[in-house]
C-alpha cells in the first residue's frame, strides 16, 4: 500500500474532540447552548453570540450538496490524482462543511442528498467525507 | 466623517507582466523601478512621498517588510504599513492612504506591489484553520472556491456557462488595445472559452487568471499636492470595505457577497448613482467574480448578472465599459499587481490616458478589489473633475 501524501489535519486542543469522534466514525459538532447554533469548524467561542457554553453533539450525518466542483487539475502535486469532487455540504442541522463527495463526478449535483462517509486515510487519521444517500 | 474629495491619485506606474519570473529580477528591484516611474509620472518629488503602503511579495516574504522596502527605496515615511487583504489590498491601500492624509498624518502615499511568479507547488494554506479543515479535502488555492460559487449561482439563478464566458470575451477585446496586456494577440469567442480545457467545473482555463510576474504603483496625494501634479487628479469620492468570511464554505451565502455592503458604503459616501458611472473595473480573478460583483455592486439585480453581461457591450466602446485594460484574465495576474491593475486602469481612463481604448468622456469610475474567495471586498469611486 502506498504512503498517504496528501495534507493531514493537525488537531488543536479545540478541535481534538471532532477528529477523535471521526476516528470512531461519529460526526460530532459543537452546539451553542446560548443561541442554539451548530458550529463548524470547532471554536472556543460561538461565532454568532460569543458564548463559550459549547457542547459536543452527535449529528445525523445527513445533508445536501450546497455546491461542488470537480477538480480536474489540482493546484498542488499532492492532489495530482485528480479528478476529485470537492464540495460544501449543508448538514440537516443547518451547518456547512468543506468535504469531498466520494462518487463519480457526473453523479454529483447541487442539492442532492448525501450521507457521511468516514474515510480512514491513515491508521491515525479519518477524514469526514460524504457519499450520495 | 467621509473621505470624499480628501485625496486623489496623481500618478501611476505599471510594468508589462512577464509570464515567468526573469532570472535577474527581485521584487525590490521592480519596486525601485516603479517608485521612480510613479514619482516622475505624478510630477511630485521624492521628498514629497511621506507615506508607504506595500503588499508583501510571495517571492520575498518576511516580517517588517514595509520598513525594509522603505530603506531600500530611500523613503522616510510618516505612515508605513503592509496591507494584507489579498487581491483587495491595492484598492484597500487607496482609501487607507486617503484616510491617513485626511487625518493630517502624511501628504503623499506611495501604494506599491510587485511579485514574481515563483509559486510552484507551494499553494498550501498557511493559516492553521485552513490547513486543518480545508487542505485535507483538496480545497487548496482559489480555483475550487470560485468554481463552487459558480455552481451555486447556476443552481440558484440559472446562470449559464456562455454568460460567464462572455465576460472573458469582451475583456479580451479590450486587451487587444492594451500594449501592457499579457494576452493581447488574438480575440476570443464564447465558443473558444467553452471549448477550452475544464480546470474546475464549471470554470474553463480562459475563465481563470494566469499568474505572472510584475508590479505597479500609484501615488495618492493631498488636495494641496494634487494641484502640483502634472496629471488631472483622479479624486477619491467614496470607499467601502467589508469581509464576512475567509473560507467560502463559512460565508453566509455563496452568491450574496460582501461586495454589497462595501459598494453601498462607497456609493453613499460619493453621493452618486450607479447610472452615473462611466466605467467599471471589478476584480476578475475568474469570470464568475465579475458577474457576482456587478450584481452585488448594484449594477443589475441579484441573479440577473448573466443576462446583464449578454445584453451589454463590456468593451471600451460599449454601453457598459468593464475592465477596459482586459481585466486580469487578459492582462495577467502579477501577484497583487493584478488587483492594482483595476486601480491603474480606472485612473488612466479618468486622466484621459486610455489611448486606443479610451472611454469617451470618462468622468466617474467604479473599482472593486476582491481578496480570497469573495472574502475581503473594497469598493472605490473615483472622479475626474471637469
Amino acid at each position: 500500500m502506498s504512503e498517504y501524501t496528501k495534507p493531514l489535519p493537525k488537531p488543536s486542543p479545540t478541535s481534538r474532540p471532532f477528529w477523535e469522534a471521526a476516528k470512531r466514525h461519529e460526526l460530532m459538532l459543537q452546539h451553542c447552548e446560548s443561541c442554539r447554533a451548530f458550529i463548524y469548524y470547532p471554536r472556543d467561542l460561538c461565532p454568532y453570540c460569543m458564548s463559550d457554553h459549547l457542547e459536543w453533539e452527535r449529528m445525523s450525518g445527513r445533508g445536501k450538496v450546497y455546491s461542488y466542483t470537480v477538480v480536474r487539475r489540482a493546484s498542488t502535486r499532492s492532489f495530482a490524482d485528480a479528478p476529485y469532487v470537492l464540495a460544501i455540504v449543508e448538514l440537516d442541522e443547518g451547518v456547512r462543511m468543506t468535504t469531498d463527495i466520494v462518487a463519480a463526478p457526473e453523479a454529483v449535483k447541487v442539492g442532492m442528498p448525501v450521507a457521511v462517509y468516514f474515510d480512514d486515510v491513515t491508521p491515525e487519521h479519518t477524514l469526514v467525507k460524504f457519499k450520495p444517500a | 466623517m467621509s473621505l470624499k474629495n480628501k485625496a486623489a491619485i496623481v500618478g501611476l506606474a505599471e510594468l508589462k507582466p512577464w509570464k515567468e519570473a526573469p532570472p535577474d529580477i527581485t521584487p525590490l528591484k521592480l519596486m525601485s523601478r516603479l517608485t521612480v516611474e510613479a514619482i516622475a509620472d505624478s510630477g511630485l518629488e521624492k521628498k514629497d512621498i511621506d507615506g508607504f503602503l506595500v503588499g508583501m511579495p510571495f517571492a520575498d516574504p518576511g516580517m517588517l517588510y514595509p520598513a525594509s522596502a522603505c530603506e531600500v527605496l530611500g523613503i522616510n515615511a510618516r505612515m508605513l504599513n503592509q496591507v494584507d487583504i489579498g487581491g483587495a489590498s491595492p484598492a484597500g491601500m487607496v482609501w487607507r492612504a486617503a484616510a491617513a492624509i485626511n487625518a493630517g498624518l502624511c501628504n503623499a502615499v506611495l501604494c506599491i506591489v510587485a511579485d514574481l511568479n515563483k509559486l510552484g507547488d507551494q499553494r498550501v494554506p498557511v493559516v492553521s484553520v485552513q490547513r486543518e479543515f480545508e487542505a485535507p479535502y483538496g480545497n487548496i488555492g482559489a480555483n475550487c472556491g470560485y468554481a463552487m460559487v459558480a455552481h451555486r449561482h447556476m443552481y440558484e439563478y440559472g446562470t449559464k456557462p456562455e454568460q460567464m464566458a462572455k465576460i472573458a470575451v469582451d475583456q479580451r477585446a479590450n486587451a487587444l488595445k492594451n500594449p501592457l496586456a499579457t494576452f493581447n494577440d488574438k480575440p476570443l469567442t464564447i465558443e473558444d472559452v467553452l471549448s477550452s480545457r475544464m480546470i474546475v467545473d464549471p470554470l474553463h482555463i480562459y475563465e481563470i487568471v494566469s499568474p505572472c510576474s510584475g508590479g505597479s504603483a500609484v501615488i495618492v496625494a493631498s488636495p494641496e499636492l494634487a494641484k502640483r501634479s502634472k496629471n488631472p487628479p483622479a479624486w477619491l469620492l467614496g470607499a467601502g470595505e467589508f469581509s464576512n468570511h475567509a473560507s467560502i464554505t463559512y460565508a453566509p451565502s455563496l452568491t450574496d457577497s460582501p461586495v454589497k455592503p462595501a459598494a453601498d458604503l462607497a456609493f453613499k459616501m460619493a453621493g452618486v448613482e450607479r447610472r452615473h458611472i462611466d466605467l467599471v473595473c471589478p476584480y476578475d480573478c475568474y469570470t464568475i467574480t465579475v458577474l457576482v460583483t456587478l450584481e452585488d455592486a448594484g449594477f443589475c439585480k441579484k441573479g440577473q448578472g448573466g443576462s446583464f453581461v449578454m445584453e451589454h457591450d463590456l468593451t471600451y466602446a460599449g454601453d457598459f465599459p468593464c475592465n477596459t485594460h482586459g481585466g486580469q484574465l487578459s492582462f495577467g495576474q502579477p501577484g497583487l499587481g493584478g488587483g492594482m491593475s483595476h486601480v491603474t486602469e480606472a485612473t488612466r481612463q479618468l486622466m484621459g490616458r486610455g489611448e486606443a481604448r479610451q472611454v469617451k468622456d470618462a468622468k466617474l469610475a467604479y473599482v472593486n478589489g476582491n481578496g480570497g474567495i469573495m472574502s475581503e471586498q473594497v469598493s472605490l469611486i473615483l472622479e475626474r473633475r471637469s
